[in-house]
């Protein structure tokens, strides 16, 4: 088939028309998560989907990215039923077929259960009914290698708002609106930043798309360029637009080969349809996107040795100001945005920046994607709005404690972040509540802890963590992790002495 | 340590424009693709394209964890030392790899088989713990499961 390059917005649109027409959604179609599932064997059940359907074209196979409820892995959902299973074998597949695809007979033993309730649809199902899906609107729903699947569920749709006229100003004071902040940790307000790199005028810029997701116990940017990478390319699109740049890139960790394929596709297919390149849909306005492959450097997430890093060199920060928006990559204005942050983007735009505006507190606009991990039974992806307290987020959609252990507390933010104990559970956390009680935002990690976790040993962890991480720059990082994890490790080995910090006097 | 040819090395580096400095970190991480790590023989070569100094590379290829400056063997272990990982049980698994591979962490088996290298996080925390092997994933690990994946490679 010859791609056609789209000229203009009508085009875009008729193609949209065409792609919904030839849609069936009464047909039933069964979605398997190809991508985090695919540690639990999920190629292996795919390919058993395969051989037993044969060449029945009625029933269609979507791989899809992460579905949220990663602990089940791998799961399936079955449409339009919204039938949900999980924990499946090839040996299953055939029951499957022949039960519920054939008979529509529920399997139990592949359903999600809790307190011996069995719960065989997504809609019942207490995980998936709390949250609300903005970044993750397509994840788990669309195959992330077509284009035509993005498209269908609205994708690029902002593209034709902004060129029917929205100015550059008008982007910013919509995203400004919208209240987002950075979700990559420090909570930055978005439009903010994009105000000022606007504001330089008549000078190369760039923008780029943080997605060096080195935080331990934070894995939503990997199911975000997994899942719907096109999301993130029509962010950065729109943050081009909006700060006038025409130049971009996403810096990627290598340890994510999945997002680096996706990724990668997916630029060459926008840039196929023209959604990259020159004249972007008959507008006159001209953006690339160029992949970046971080090579395993935790420090790199910070956005000046990020920087460093695209530039060839080692990943080094740097001290601020001049903060990027003024000189960055090349000593040029640079925007830099994390994952998630520009996955809002173009649902921010397409509903306004007021719809965003209506989740979260006060002071924190829209949803945050959680992470959760640890000794919780629900182990994902959750997507929930702003204020929710972690009681809601662990217990009622993460399931709670296995084994119906105590919950000592979780860590959040990672390595620089903290530790929240259960009195905190009852707080509805936002950027300003959880910095509060001694943690951070973060990138939306939270490890759950339970009794038999020791938390002198997971310090001492966190320590080794950011000792080996040091980039060795600064003097209080490079000697002074080393000096505390000597100390805390002799406390975790029963080595303490009188005269070491905390020892009891 | 088995002859390098200089010529493959050349035809990767040429393949990138020259007397570009940001290209330094795509150039090393295409020779470490072909030949696992990058040999020594590459960096002079990879200065006088890129026209940056052979000091400076050194700089950059040991900075970056990715980056191995002696061969490695035909499957990387990468199990993961996350947060999530750790208080899920992953100081065990590391360490029965340690003891079946009979390597430290960062060296590579006699027979050029294993590599063992642990790494921050490989973004898997909800199958904790985790590793992979090359480009495979493996979750919810313990010493049995460890011991028959491994099988399979050998």
């Amino acid at each position: 088939m010859v791609i056609q390059r789209l000229k203009s917005l009508k085009e875009l649109l008729q193609l949209k028309e065409e792609l919904l027409g030839e849609y069936d959604s009464a047909k039933t179609r069964i979605r398997i998560c190809t991508t985090g599932c695919r540690a639990k064997g999920a190629l292996k059940v795919r390919d058993a989907f395969h051989q037993e359907l044969g060449k029945d074209r009625s029933i269609e196979i979507v791989e899809t990215g992460c579905q949220g409820l990663c602990a089940k892995a791998p799961v399936v959902s079955v449409d339009p039923d919204g039938i949900f299973y999980g924990g499946l074998t090839p040996e299953d597949v055939p029951e499957v077929i022949s039960q519920t695809i054939r008979n529509k007979k529920i399997i139990n033993k592949l359903c999600y259960s809790e307190n011996k309730t069995v719960y065989p649809y997504i809609k019942d199902i207490p995980f998936f009914k709390a949250q609300e899906k903005i970044v993750l609107r397509n994840c788990g729903y669309i195959n992330p290698t077509s284009l035509e699947d993005y498209i269908r569920r609205n994708g690029y749709v902002a593209l034709i708002k902004i060129f029917r006229g929205l100015k550059p100003e008008d982007v910013i004071e919509q995203v400004t609106k919208s209240g987002i902040r950075g979700r990559g940790g420090a909570g930055f307000p978005t439009g903010l930043k994009w105000k000022f790199a606007r504001q330089y005028q008549n000078a190369t810029k760039y923008i780029i798309c943080n997605a060096d997701e080195g935080d331990p116990g934070a894995f939503m940017d990997r199911a975000v360029l997994e899942g719907d990478p096109h999301s993130v390319i029509e962010g950065l699109i729109i943050g081009a637009y909006a700060i006038g740049a025409n130049h971009g890139y996403i810096y990627v960790r290598a340890e994510y080969p999945i997002a680096v394929e996706y990724s990668t596709l997916a630029i060459k297919q926008a840039r196929e349809r023209g959604f990259l390149g020159e004249n972007i849909l008959g507008s006159g306005f001209n953006f690339d996107i160029t992949i970046k492959q971080g090579a395993g450097a935790f420090v790199c997430g910070e956005e000046t040795a990020l920087i460093a890093s695209i530039e060839g060199r080692r990943g080094m920060p740097r001290p601020r100001p001049p903060f990027p928006a003024e000189a960055g990559l090349w000593g040029k204005p640079t925007v830099i945005n994390n994952v998630e942050t520009l996955a809002n983007i173009p649902w921010i735009i397409t509903q306004g920046g007021d719809a965003y505006a209506k989740f979260g507190t006060k002071g924190s606009k829209g949803t945050k994607v959680f992470a959760l991990a640890g000794k919780v039974r629900n182990t994902g992806l959750v997507e929930v709005p702003i204020g929710m307290t972690l009681r809601q987020i662990i217990f009622d959609i993460g399931g709670g404690i296995p084994q119906d252990r105590e919950f000592k507390a979780v860590q959040m933010g990672g390595p620089s972040g903290g530790c929240l104990p259960a009195e905190h559970l009852d707080t509805p956390i936002d950027y300003e509540t959880i910095k509060e009680a001694g943690a951070i935002m973060g990138s939306g990690g939270m490890i759950v802890m339970d009794e038999v976790t020791c938390m002198v040993e997971l310090a001492r962890y966190f320590l080794d963590f950011c000792q080996k991480e040091s980039c060795g720059k600064c003097v209080p990082c490079r000697i002074g992790t080393k000096r505390m994890l000597e100390i805390v490790t002799r406390f975790t080995s029963g080595q303490a002495r009188q005269g070491d910090p905390l020892f009891p006097q | 340590m088995s002859e390098v040819d200089i010529r493959k090395i050349d035809q990767i580096i040429k393949r990138f424009p020259p007397h570009e400095s940001n290209l330094l970190i795509p150039i090393l991480q295409s020779v470490q693709e072909e030949f696992g790590y990058i040999p020594p023989e590459s960096v002079k070569l990879i200065s006088r394209h890129s026209k940056v100094s052979r000091n400076k590379i050194y700089g950059v290829l040991t900075f970056y964890a990715q980056f191995a400056t002696t061969p490695r063997g035909k499957y990387v272990v990468r199990p993961c030392r996350g947060t999530a990982c750790h208080v899920r049980g992953s100081a065990s698994v590391i360490r029965y790899l340690k003891s079946k591979l009979k390597v430290e962490d960062g060296y590579t088996t006699t027979d050029n088989k294993f590599t063992l290298e642990t790494v921050a996080c490989l973004g898997a925390c909800f199958l904790a713990p985790t590793m992979m092997v090359n480009h495979d994933y493996y979750g919810n690990l313990n010493d049995k499961k460890v011991e028959e994946i491994l099988k399979t490679y050998r």
